[in-house]
């Protein structure tokens, strides 16, 4: 068993929903009972090896690749089929398992129009394939594969299940993102050429990195590459508008998928990839990446508040919850990464949630209209409060999982890694801390205005505004069930990334310069991005400080 | 000035301790000291049995929560027999933690604590701690802190919390959320009794939230009326502007604690932090900081001036939960956290330094505010809403002059004679079915004696008259402002004079306005419909009990020296709350003084005799004269002066501050701010990305040199909306509305507040 899943465990989780779709494909389209079973059965068996790995995962080494695998895959430009779980990963890996079969119970019995259950959850099965194998490559061109296998299914999604605008919507999220997956490739490839490493592995670009192989300059343009095609996949402000337009158009299992796991191949880029194989310019480009990430914080708070339309809102408030994820990025340090890993599940729990409640309502309201609706807890109680517990989930309450992803980035900003500015990312930290409070306003606003109050005449004796259905109960139950756990014991994931992160980070960006001599600083052989040269071994200001205060109370007292 | 010179001769003399901090705390001690954690437990486990199963139960729920409460509190009694034992018997190992050595000046002074205090052994804290979680390498713990004030807090909260629970079986009695209700009283419970024992800051800001959500979704127990709701987000939002300060503060400490201890990277450990503010180890430029960021969140949490004005439309919630959250518990934990983090807030602040500092200061200003506030309240419930801010703000007051003992013993007579007051006033309302005293009350003492009695006791200790609680813990306030100096009241933490005539001030006030309130609403004649009734026995039995709570828990803490109390019963609350230890400031304790007693007690009864001489002779008077009951006189002042008519105004408008708060900050993010981010949102990074699209689009069939024109075109097109765009903004500000100046105003504090971190 365990060597069946040392040797086979990843390949099986990625590869075995593309066998599930190939049988689909073979069945035809009139036998939706058969579709939704087998569709349902591949799920949850990738859900079942996914809890085969979690169990035989060793998590007293979690920044160790495990279960990996490296074969010859095309030998031609040296890129190889590379794939392991480590801890980084693993917290996503699992997400993605879940949420896919919760997706398919809570479609089951409505497919959007124009139903066909065949072709949706053959879509739904790709995605899983595509958006496990990213999270499991270690291969730069298999991580590219993977990263655009995503984006065609998810585009047939919206735009043939979506909403009116669904054309304009799908293009758009489609061009986009390709836009930045061209850049993110042309920086893999520089990589591959300047390096000179003949590889295609993180590990070797790292290494062939560290060793002095490209310019800084070179660096930088990388980086910027790498930077459009993941910062547009977060998304991050000023590259977010193709979001609120494929969120809303989105049927709701593809805001879902959206939510939960697809802009996370953002920020998992951004720690996968971009970090560990230039930390010089991640140095260079921190600022910056923060400096979006809380102007994504508050920009997307307004405009959370400026919205009509529930799922519009959802889509924006991604905006500013993604810009947390992105200030713990921003700081380099295991603390701000982990928090971001936490940030990324809660998110995905979250306002995965939240588009599920959203979708649920525009089925029994028929519209999302926020002036429209009220009284959810009236007629349907039980949703109301699930609705009611997802928004304080969302604001971040202590106890649920959002605040650890929230709370320890804003913590991680006063303390940025060497060479990332202090004062810049301390002016960072208290903007987002700003943005808790805008959070917690447009979500309650959110919640006044749709849950609270008395129906409105036109829903007050609708019969088809009933309470949660069972098929609802059953998808939403683990989410919602996670969310405490998370929330209560956040160990569940910081135990499980704090390894791997800590192992991501070059000794240059985590060392404490305060507790060295000049020499072991010396023999780090950082270079001057990290600036721990201007550290000298101890510094006294807290000392001095204090002899003024102690004088000034002796010439008080004197 | 000894003062001055016993911390100053400290500091200069204390020798560099080589083996570490001590942090007054052990890990020994008895089991129920080192397992308080069962306390929080029991309603946190009676809050899932009624969320799942309480409509299934017989009562609704309710019995499970009083049962878990119940034990809880009996807990908590043995607690404290447990601690009182240990206080004075217990001989364990004390914990100590190294510190990174500073040069000859920021030496730890931990040696000279105590110093005021009889001698004796070291009251030690219980300390107990598990992992929560790791991230960095690093073990983040959660875990207990039990001492004097834990075990004080735990009996407040468990006992008004039990009496609360029993009250609303009655009170809430047929509501349609009944079960709810009881679910979220067990709820808050456990939040509560879980932020009272937090060892760390990090639980504390977790059960910090969780009692705010509580708070939230009592205050909005009846959302479909949308007054409540509003109410309701008014109370969360506004704590969370505070809560910021929270989250900044928690940050800056934990990276201080960090780099003052060696090998760690940071520490939310209150025992930790508050030992190291004590020795010196951390700057004072940080402590001010922080102190200054935790004092924004006390001003929410506790409602003082000028974020307090959320907790007057609390009052939205039910009684119960005025009295339990509003009243007794919830808001005094920002009171709490100052005493719980003395040691940062007494450097921060200086507080030994003698200077009005920024805390004494806000809490002068609210006991006053507060104060004002409630003589133009028609409702019942918001005249003990402004009188609760307005003793929160003597709590603070005390706190910022250094008198800890007298502000939490403050903390826990008012928690008994204002539970009674609130519940008294929930007990008239359920009689007449209104809270507005001008209209539906009056005459009441005849038809409700039980409530009349209680409530009267409750308004004599609220305004401080001997020998009822009030009295006592006032007492203490005022002396230990150190400004008295006739006859003893000196030796505090300084002379804080002016904070002596502020608490001298609100005294007088208090009894006038309770008189006013009082008159309203049991004398004259009944003015409101129907026949009012006595309520029955489980809103009684509260009543009675908390009544006797605020006669007798004055004398747990009668002044030392005070010639009619033996020895052995003075100072017996100081004593056994006040802490001995490493994570403890050296403060300075006044000496009581007979003076400053009588004549506090005489500008109390000033204070009734003047509201008593206008309500009870002339108004009574004039509604013989009228032949109806008159809640006012006809020719009062405000129609006679204009000033006192404009002083009217001002309060009736609460300080136009709930204008400002609404109409210009929340309306101004909400509208203008948010249009405006949303249109550069959809007219300027949008229509860029469609130009760029479309313009790509086209690039396929059109030759080279066209592409280059239209991506100039679109470009200048795109920007030239912008510039329109922006424009309009411009005259929008321009044209003088107040919401578009709110945005400029609130994105510059948000500026300011930036500045005032990177300056750390």
């Amino acid at each position: 068993m365990e060597n069946l899943l040392d040797g086979w465990g990843i390949t099986l989780a990625t590869f075995s929903p593309l066998v599930g779709a190939a049988v689909m494909m073979l069945i035809p389209r009139e036998r939706e009972d058969q579709h939704k079973l087998i569709a349902l059965v591949t799920s949850l068996w990738v859900a079942f090896v996914g809890v085969l790995l979690l169990i035989q995962f060793d998590l007293d080494h979690t920044d160790r690749l495990q279960f990996g695998v490296d074969k010859v895959w095309i030998d031609v430009i040296s890129s190889r089929f590379s794939v392991g779980i480590d801890g980084m990963s693993l917290p996503l890996i699992l997400l993605t398992m879940l949420i896919v079969p919760l997706c398919i119970i809570y479609s089951w019995n409505h497919f959007p129009d124009p139903v066909n259950p065949k072709a949706f959850l053959i879509l739904i099965l790709i995605l899983e394939t595509g958006m496990i194998g990213t999270f499991v490559a270690q291969d730069l061109v298999l991580f590219f594969v993977f990263f655009e296998v995503v984006l065609l299914p998810m585009f047939f999604m919206i735009a043939v299940w979506g909403g009116e605008d669904r054309r304009y919507a799908s293009l758009k999220f489609f061009l986009y993102t390709l836009f930045g997956s061209a850049l993110m490739l042309v920086s893999f490839l520089a990589l591959f050429f300047l390096t000179g490493a003949e590889t295609f592995s993180i590990a070797g670009l790292s290494e062939a990195v560290a060793a002095g192989g490209v310019s800084r300059t070179a660096q930088l343009w990388i980086f910027g590459g790498m930077f459009l095609g993941f910062g547009i996949k977060v998304p991050m402000f000023p590259f977010h508008t193709w979001l609120p337009d494929a969120h809303t158009q989105a049927p709701t299992v593809g805001s879902v998928i959206l939510a939960a796991v697809l802009l996370k191949l953002g920020t998992y880029g951004f720690i996968r990839i971009a970090i560990p194989v230039l930390p010089d310019a991640a140095v260079t480009w921190a600022p910056w990446i923060g400096l979006l990430a809380v102007v994504g914080i508050i920009y997307g708070a307004l405009g959370c508040l400026a919205q009509t339309d529930v799922k519009r809102l959802i889509a924006f408030s991604s905006v500013a919850h993604m810009g947390f994820v992105m200030l713990g990025i921003a700081t380099l340090t295991d603390f701000g990464i982990n928090a971001a890993i936490m940030g990324m599940v809660a998110h995905g729990l979250i306002t995965g949630m939240l588009f599920f409640l959203a979708g649920s309502m525009k089925e029994r309201y028929h519209t999302l209209e926020i002036s429209r609706l009220g009284g959810l807890l009236v007629q349907a109680p039980r949703m109301g409060w699930i609705f009611g517990f997802c928004v304080m989930a969302s604001l971040g309450l202590p106890g649920l999982a959002g605040f650890w992803g929230e709370f320890p980035a804003i913590l991680s900003a006063y303390n940025p890694a060497n060479g990332v500015p202090i004062e810049t990312f301390r002016t960072y930290m208290v903007i987002a801390a700003l943005g808790t409070v805008l959070a917690a306003g447009y979500l309650l606003w959110l919640l006044q205005r749709t849950a609270f109050g008395n129906p409105p005449a036109e829903f007050a004796d609708d019969p088809a505004i009933t309470d949660t259905t069972r098929h609802e109960w059953i998808a939403w139950a683990p989410i919602l069930a996670l969310i405490v756990a998370i929330g209560i014991y956040p160990n569940l994931i910081f135990r499980v990334s704090d390894g791997a992160v800590d192992a991501s980070l070059s000794d240059c960006l985590t060392v404490d310069a305060h507790q060295l001599t000049d020499e072991e600083v010396e023999a780090l052989g950082c270079s001057d991005v990290y600036r721990l040269g201007e550290v000298t071994g101890h510094d006294d200001d807290h000392g001095d400080d204090h002899a003024e205060e102690t004088n000034e109370h002796a010439a008080a007292g004197n | 000035m000894d003062a001055l010179l016993t911390i100053a001769s400290a500091a200069a003399t204390a020798s560099a301790t080589g083996d570490g901090l001590a942090l007054g705390i052990t890990e020994g001690g008895s089991w129920l000291l080192r397992n308080v954690w069962l306390i929080p437990l029991l309603p946190a486990l009676s809050f899932i049995g009624i969320l799942f199963f309480g409509k299934k139960m017989p009562r609704g729920g309710s019995e499970l929560g009083i049962a878990a409460v119940g034990i809880a509190f009996v807990l908590a009694l043995l607690t404290g027999i447990a601690w009182v034992d240990h206080r004075d018997s217990f001989h364990g190992d004390e914990v100590h933690v190294a510190v990174v050595q500073l040069d000859d000046h920021g030496v730890a002074h931990g040696d000279d604590h105590g110093a005021g205090h009889e001698p004796g052994h070291p009251s030690l804290a219980v300390h107990r701690t598990a992992t929560w979680f790791q991230t960095n390498g690093v073990e983040f713990t959660v875990g207990t802190l039990v001492d004097g004030l834990a075990v004080m807090m735990l009996l407040v909260v468990t006992l008004v919390s039990l009496l609360v629970h029993v009250y609303s079986t009655d009170y809430v009695h047929g509501d349609r959320r009944y079960t709810h209700f009881f679910a979220f009283l067990s709820l808050f419970s456990a939040s509560m009794l879980l932020l009272v024992v937090s060892e760390n800051t990090l639980q504390l800001l977790c059960a910090w939230e969780l009692v705010g959500v509580c708070s939230f979704a009592l205050i909005g127990h009846w959302w479909e009326e949308k007054p409540n709701s509003d109410a309701a987000l008014k109370a969360f939002l506004t704590n969370r502007v505070g809560d910021m300060g929270l989250l900044v503060g928690v940050t800056v400490l934990f990276f201080a604690a960090g780099s003052a201890l060696p090998d760690r990277f940071g520490s939310f450990s209150i025992a930790e932090t508050n030992a190291l503010a004590n020795s010196g180890a951390l700057s004072h430029t940080t402590l001010v900081v922080a102190a200054s960021c935790l004092m924004a969140a006390v001003m929410s949490k506790s409602g003082q001036f000028f974020l307090h004005t959320w907790l007057p439309d609390a009052m939205a919630g039910p009684t119960p939960v005025s009295a339990l959250i509003h009243a007794a518990t919830m808001v005094v934990a920002g009171v709490f956290m100052i005493a719980r983090m003395y040691g940062v807030f007494f450097e921060g602040f200086q507080i030994g330094g003698s200077s009005i500092n920024l805390m004494a200061f806000i809490g002068g200003l609210t006991t006053i505010v507060g104060a004002l506030l409630a003589f133009v309240q028609r409702d019942i419930k918001k005249v003990l809403a402004y009188s609760t801010i307005s003793q929160l703000g003597y709590m603070v007051l005390a706190l910022g002059v250094g008198a800890w003992t007298a502000a939490v013993f403050h903390l826990f007579t008012h928690a008994f004679f204002k539970a009674c007051l609130f519940l008294g006033s929930g007990s008239v309302s359920h009689a007449v079915h209104s809270f507005d005293m001008k209209s539906d009350m009056g005459g009441l003492r005849k038809d409700m004696p039980h409530t009349y009695r209680t409530f009267m006791i409750g308004t004599v200790a609220l305004a401080g008259l001997p020998p009822l609680a009030g009295f006592w813990s006032k007492d203490e306030i005022l002396v230990g402002t150190g400004g008295w100096g006739l006859m003893g009241g000196t030796g505090g933490n300084g002379a804080y004079t002016l904070m002596l005539g502020m608490g001298m001030l609100t005294a007088a006030l208090t009894a006038a306005y309770m008189t006013r309130c009082v008159y309203l609403t049991f004398f004259g004649e009944f003015r409101g419909h129907g026949e009012p009734h006595e309520s029955g026995p489980r809103i009684t039995g509260p009543l009675w009990i908390l009544a006797g709570l605020a006669v007798v828990a004055g004398f747990f803490n009668m002044p030392k020296g005070f010639q009619l109390a033996p020895g052995s019963l003075q100072e017996r609350f100081g004593h056994f709350v006040e802490p001995v230890a490493g994570y403890f400031p050296a403060i300075s304790h006044a000496t009581p003084s007979w003076s400053l007693a009588i004549v506090s007690t005489l500008v109390v009864i000033g204070g009734i005799a003047a509201s008593g001489w206008y309500y009870f002779v002339k108004v009574e008077a004039a509604s013989k004269a009228a032949g109806t009951s008159l809640t006012e006189l006809p020719d009062g002042p405000t129609t006679k002066y204009p000033l006192a008519r404009m002083g009217h105004t001002l309060l009736s408008n609460k300080y136009y501050l709930d204008h400002f708060y609404n109409g210009v900050v929340a309306d101004g993010t909400k509208g203008p701010l948010a249009r405006m981010a949303n249109r550069i949102n959809q007219d300027v990074i949008d229509r860029t990305v469609d130009v760029v699209g479309e313009t790509a689009v086209k690039a396929g069939t059109v030759v080279y040199e066209k592409i280059d024109q239209l991506v100039v075109d679109g470009a200048v097109d795109a920007s030239g909306r912008g510039a329109s765009g922006a424009g309009e903004e411009l005259r929008k500000i321009n044209s003088g509305k107040v919401q578009s100046y709110a945005a400029i105003l609130f994105a510059a504090a948000t500026v300011l507040a930036g500045i005032l971190i990177v300056l750390v």
